[in-house]
């Protein structure tokens, strides 16, 4: 999960579901103070973690949970990379994309706090062929 | 499981929704509800968020549908007061003109 050489910060292997997020939430904040976070930053990744759970809740697993998710976090220079990967069936990788935001209608917003937040996003499957990859990155200090 | 309590207070001609805690999925779908009783019992509804140390966008959802009820029975819907982690989303999302009073 985490590329070779990096300094891993957290490594995480979940069954997720709605109740678990709060905690995973305190898990982000707790990350992102220890490593530089500062001003709204560890509020920008706590969102964006959280975002990406509920999606993979939604959409990967369509709410049959708890499912697994592998978490991981390190840190290049300052840079804090979020790696968060699911073993659902793979997801059509051009339809995650967000509505647009004149459409004002409940739902569908995830994607594009996710995008606003993080300095880059990108989402792939997992080599394996089993589930799917989001892979963030956000500029810390 | 996210920790949120609400109460509501009379205001005027209107009722204050004060909700304190987080709001997240799993529990939107009480928010959800909470929000749009309290809509069916007045013609005003103003949502006190200031207490919310954090809200996801299925908060959001919930806060757009409340809007969205109030408009299609002429009734009125706003959100009073926010912490600056909820304006921080509202931001995000460019809800804060339509929702904050």
């Amino acid at each position: 999960m985490v590329p070779p050489g990096q300094q891993v910060v957290c490594q995480l292997e979940l069954n997720i579901e709605p109740s678990m997020l709060a905690e995973v939430r305190q898990t982000v904040r707790d990350i992102a103070n220890r490593h530089g976070a500062v001003d709204d930053q560890p509020d920008a990744l706590v969102l964006a973690v959280d975002e990406a759970f509920q999606n993979i809740i939604r959409h990967a697993y369509r709410d049959v949970v708890p499912g697994r998710v592998d978490f991981s976090a390190w840190i290049d220079d300052h840079d804090l990379w979020i790696r968060i990967r699911d073993y659902a069936a793979p997801v059509d990788l051009a339809k995650i994309r967000p509505r647009p935001l004149d459409d004002v209608r409940p739902g569908g917003l995830g994607t594009h706090l996710i995008r606003t937040v993080m300095d880059e996003v990108a989402y792939g499957h997992a080599d394996d062929g089993r589930g799917n990859v989001l892979t963030m990155r956000k500029r810390l200090g | 499981m996210a920790s949120l309590s609400h109460r509501l207070e009379e205001s005027g001609d209107g009722v204050v929704l004060i909700f304190d805690g987080e709001i997240d999925m799993s529990n939107s779908k009480d928010v959800r509800g909470v929000i749009l009783g309290a809509l069916e019992k007045t013609a005003s509804l103003s949502v006190d968020l200031s207490g919310v140390s954090y809200m996801d966008s299925s908060g959001i959802a919930n806060l757009i549908e409340g809007f969205q009820r109030a408009r299609s029975a002429k009734k009125s819907f706003k959100v009073s007061d926010v912490s600056d982690s909820v304006r921080m989303v509202l931001k995000i999302a460019r809800l804060e003109a339509i929702l904050l009073a």
